[in-house]
């Protein structure tokens, strides 16, 4: 790995009683696109806080290009763009003016501030949108001008906090084109995300966390290695299967069973898996197989396997709602 | 140079965003003229009284001025996560806070000058020592929006500044000397009185009227810089405590 830009070193955080970061530790590498999994409340947006200077670590140390900036934010602060999980622009600026007023902020000048910010509205596709005020745009908009306005000053260092949470999937996928983009062109990307897919299709190296502690960091290749060759099936059934996965594995000793969420259940197995047999064998246990989907060896099960999380549950917590939809 | 930048531009946002919007440059008018009127009504007396209202006046104008504003821009960019954009700036948390004052103070400066201007319609303001007013109504602006930055980023929620705002603010003016002169109020409460910084800066505006005042020039400059000081290094102190978690 080339030189770190970031590094953090047994960073500890609590908040009251409660233990947010539990020695965290990684390494960021120039030009790279790091992506921090978890689910909610794993601790993605402390260490973003944290190495960002909204926030003082209780033990621990950061350092940027080597040089040791904790407690001393102030001097790492010109490095980085920050994207937060909500759009915090003003409401009552105009998509230019907040631009503007981003640029300002790390003491550019007037015409530099205003070349750039059309430059980047041009890029965001928000050029027609740059005279209206920002509580006027949608949520995929509010997302794309929040990121440009992370990288008014061109800082080398983006940090995004879920930027493709709740918005439209078209908005989604120009967000990613963008974050590839402007990483081809030598930004290192610090992206947290719930959504595996979007870490496993942008990322290089992918640090896994739950509950405050990092479970696993290494390089997607790495981390897929061990499922080369694997063949796997997921099942829905017509009921819950877990009173019978005994006699399913004494069954099919070659195969690996998992009961799944929403009466469903996962196969594994080295060599193809024969759907009949285990199709006859649920049918006289009284289960019928709705639908059996083959699935494709992804960070997911990796993911699943490392953290004991289901990753689809992970989905719906940061999903909103639909209209009238209970809590 | 990048700092004067950040400076301006943060006041300058302020300015347009808040300051300058129509409903709170009529209220930085109707609020002194209100006050002014309320004074002259309740005393029953005639133009010749201006110059003893004039101090009490622009006192009240700049309290609650500079107090309320500070709710907003300051409170209410925190709750909404835009402050965060400011605390992410590669600047001082003093300049940054300096910046996000200096609109309330350019607006308690504004609003202490609705009352002189009305005056100026009905007394001769020539004899008017301005070399003591001005700075008087500066060192006043500034530690009266020092105390509404103490209050706002005490609290989380702006309702709450608003009353908190309020437990300094009347207790204040009657018991600055507005209303009834220090001397007449029970002994007990006198030395209250001089907790405030209203209290000085009334009597600095009552030296540059030549009205009777209670202490020296310099004390009330001191006093009044002294608060100013205390408040903002009390404010930061908060900020980095209550804030950057």
């Amino acid at each position: 790995m080339s030189s770190p830009v970031i590094r953090a070193e047994d960073l500890t955080k609590r908040y009251g009683g409660v233990l947010a970061l539990d020695r965290v530790s990684f390494e960021v590498a120039e030009g790279e696109i790091f992506g921090f999994l978890g689910p909610n409340g794993a601790g993605k947006t402390t260490t973003i806080n944290l190495l960002t200077g909204l926030a003082r670590p209780d033990s621990g140390r950061i350092l940027y290009r080597g040089e040791e900036t904790t407690g001393r934010m102030k001097r790492a602060q010109r490095l980085l763009g920050v994207v937060p999980d909500e759009s915090n622009l003003y409401p009552e600026l105009t998509g230019l003016e907040n631009l503007g007023f981003c640029g300002a902020l790390y003491g550019m000048r007037k015409r530099p501030r205003e070349e750039r910010a059309r430059e980047l509205l041009r890029l965001f596709g928000l050029e027609g949108a740059a005279g209206r005020r920002f509580s006027g745009y949608s949520k995929g908009m509010k997302r794309r001008l929040a990121i440009a306005a992370a990288l008014m000053h061109r800082p080398p260092i983006l940090f995004l906090d879920e930027p493709t949470t709740g918005i439209d999937v078209e908005s989604a996928r120009r967000i990613r084109g963008l974050l590839a983009e402007m990483n081809r062109e030598g930004v290192t990307i610090f992206l947290t995300t719930h959504y595996i897919e979007e870490a496993e299709r942008l990322c290089r190296r992918i640090a896994f966390i739950a509950a405050g502690r990092i479970l696993r960091v290494d390089f997607l290749e790495e981390l897929l290695e061990p499922l080369k060759g694997k063949h796997m099936l997921r099942l829905t059934l017509s009921r819950e299967i877990d009173d019978r996965l005994g006699e399913l594995r004494r069954a099919f000793p070659a195969i690996a069973f998992a009961a799944l969420a929403g009466k469903r259940c996962r196969l594994e197995s080295a060599a193809p898996v024969a759907l009949g047999p285990i199709v006859r064998f649920l049918e006289e246990c009284g289960i019928e197989v709705l639908e059996a989907v083959r699935l494709r060896p992804s960070l997911e099960e990796v993911f699943v396997e490392i953290t004991g999380i289901e990753a689809e549950a992970m989905r719906r917590e940061r999903e909103p709602r639909p209209a009238g939809g209970t809590a | 140079m990048r700092q004067a930048i950040a400076f301006w531009n943060i006041l300058l946002k302020d300015m347009r965003a808040y300051y300058l919007k129509p409903p709170n440059v009529s209220w930085g008018i109707l609020f002194p003229l209100a006050w002014t009127a309320m004074f002259f009504i309740k005393s029953g007396s005639g133009p010749e009284r201006w110059r003893e209202v004039l101090p009490g006046v622009a006192a009240i104008s700049i309290l609650f001025g500079t107090t309320s504003m500070l709710a907003v821009t300051v409170t209410f960019e925190k709750k909404g996560r835009s402050f965060e954009r400011l605390l992410l700036a590669p600047i001082s948390l003093e300049l940054l806070m300096f910046a996000k004052t200096a609109g309330a103070i350019l607006f308690g400066v504004a609003n202490a000058f609705v009352p002189f201007a009305i005056a100026a319609f009905f007394v001769d303001l020539v004899p008017f020592a301005w070399g003591m007013a001005l700075p008087a109504v500066l060192l006043l602006a500034v530690s009266s929006t020092f105390l509404g930055l103490f209050i706002a980023v005490s609290v989380s929620e702006v309702f709450e500044a608003q009353t908190f705002s309020n437990f300094f603010r009347f207790p204040m003016i009657f018991l600055c000397g507005l209303f009834f002169p220090i001397a007449h109020l029970p002994w007990f409460l006198q030395p209250l009185a001089y907790l405030f910084p209203l209290t000085y800066g009334v009597d600095l505006l009552r030296h540059s009227l030549q009205l009777p005042a209670m202490l020296s020039p310099a004390v009330d400059f001191g006093v009044l810089g002294l608060f100013c000081w205390a408040l903002f290094a009390f404010s930061l102190r908060n900020v980095r405590r209550r804030w950057i978690l």
